[in-house]
């Protein structure tokens, strides 16, 4: 059962979501996508980490071979070569397609191994623990988040996806193959907005949802939450705009072991999805 | 010789395009004839290199020098490749442009940005 957890901007609470919920299920993995920025282990503190490089093929070419006929050119369709008196190679443009080498007619080209990152596979607690991390001026998570949901594919039971914000191509691969999918927003017009682009996203992937409202405030108005009735969403849990939180969280604590109130928070909301995906 | 200008419309008085990459047209001036043509920028509308892609159409124009307000790296990087020489556009329109090239005004494009991708939360 894979469960994504996504939000339109960074610090509505993703990570507080979907770390405190794989902590309140029994056995469950937590994968974080958030490749640019992974910090659900810091909350995990997984041990025994193994490590992997991850790498993406970017074409060389052996400019004896290559006669500038351009249909290599002509058929990259993300620009990532040039013709001027030699061939020119953008690796930082490439999106690793291989059809430069399938059209070459003069068989000029190669591949070579770029590394991007790294995942790190640990576990805390009997949670096991996957973080993907892009390696600082990659310009795309996308392959790295493909080989977490390889790794996503073997695992059992509950699998919490922390995904990149937003709603780009980051967010796309993180929930293509997850079951249910939770967005996460914050109580406000600004929040409103992100939630209509995740909104957006699970609806053209048709993928069931619900949303969790964090940093909520009694007696307040809360867009976010008219945003949801307005739109038949169901709103699965809010969350308090609380101090304690807000501590244990800047701590890097998980809030399920540190407080009972909070434990049987997520354990209600663990519930609730479980019913939500059942009626799916 | 010719030069090159990204421009927004296609007219001598057009303005100068703030964009290389993302520019409506370019405005091929030949300094020999007087004879001005326009090219469409194909790289408009690209998802990424544009930047590379519009170099690529100036560089198959045979244009050997481009007047533009700024240049990404991509895009440098194919133009000087090509030999092609980079000058920094002053206020005013093209075809004013043209006459300060023509009276050696222009300087050198020195600084190249590192170029405007991943706007909009990196959509790849």
């Amino acid at each position: 059962m894979k469960i994504a957890v996504l939000s339109g901007k960074g610090g509505a609470g993703k990570t507080l979501v979907s770390v405190n919920l794989a902590t309140a299920a029994n056995t469950s993995a937590y994968i974080d996508c958030d490749v640019e920025e992974p910090n659900g282990r810091l909350f995990l503190k997984p041990e025994r980490i193994v490590e992997e490089e991850i790498t993406v093929k970017i074409p060389q070419v052996d400019t004896d071979l290559c006669d500038g006929c351009r249909r290599c050119v002509d058929f990259c369709i993300f620009n990532a070569l040039a013709f001027t008196n030699r061939l020119l190679v953008f690796d930082d443009i490439c999106h690793s397609c291989g059809g430069c080498v399938l059209v070459c007619p003069n068989k000029a080209f190669t591949e070579r191994d770029k590394a991007i990152g790294r995942i790190q596979t640990g576990s805390s607690n009997g949670i096991e623990v996957i973080t993907g991390i892009l390696n600082t001026g990659e310009p795309s998570g996308v392959p790295l988040i493909n080989e977490l949901m390889k790794k996503a594919e073997r695992l059992e039971g509950y699998v919490f996806i922390d995904c990149p914000p937003g709603s780009a191509c980051t967010v796309m691969e993180s929930i293509k193959d997850a079951d249910y999918c939770i967005l996460v927003a914050e109580p406000t017009l600004f929040g409103v907005h992100n939630l209509n682009m995740v909104y957006e996203l699970v609806r053209l992937f048709n993928k069931p949802f619900g949303a969790v409202i964090n940093k909520c405030l009694e007696g307040e108005e809360n867009p976010a939450e008219t945003f949801c009735r307005g739109n038949g969403i169901e709103v699965l849990c809010s969350i308090p705009f609380d101090s304690e939180l807000g501590e244990l969280n800047s701590n890097a604590e998980i809030a399920v072991y540190k407080d009972k109130k909070y434990r049987g928070m997520f354990v209600s909301l663990l519930e609730r999805i479980k019913q939500e995906v059942k009626r799916a | 010789m010719k030069i090159a200008i990204p421009v927004d419309n296609k007219s001598l008085d057009s303005n100068v395009s703030a964009s290389f990459g993302r520019s409506s047209y370019f405005l091929i001036y030949d300094t020999a004839s007087k004879e001005s043509s326009f090219i469409e920028n194909t790289a408009v509308h690209s998802s990424g290199g544009a930047g590379i892609k519009a170099a690529q159409t100036i560089v198959d124009s045979g244009a050997k020098a481009v007047l533009t307000p700024r240049c990404g790296q991509n895009a440098a990087e194919v133009l000087k490749g090509a030999g092609i020489e980079l000058y920094k556009s002053v206020s005013g329109n093209a075809e004013e442009n043209i006459t300060a090239y023509a009276d050696k005004k222009l300087s050198v494009l020195d600084e190249i940005h590192s170029g405007f991708h991943r706007h909009g939360g990196g959509g790849r």
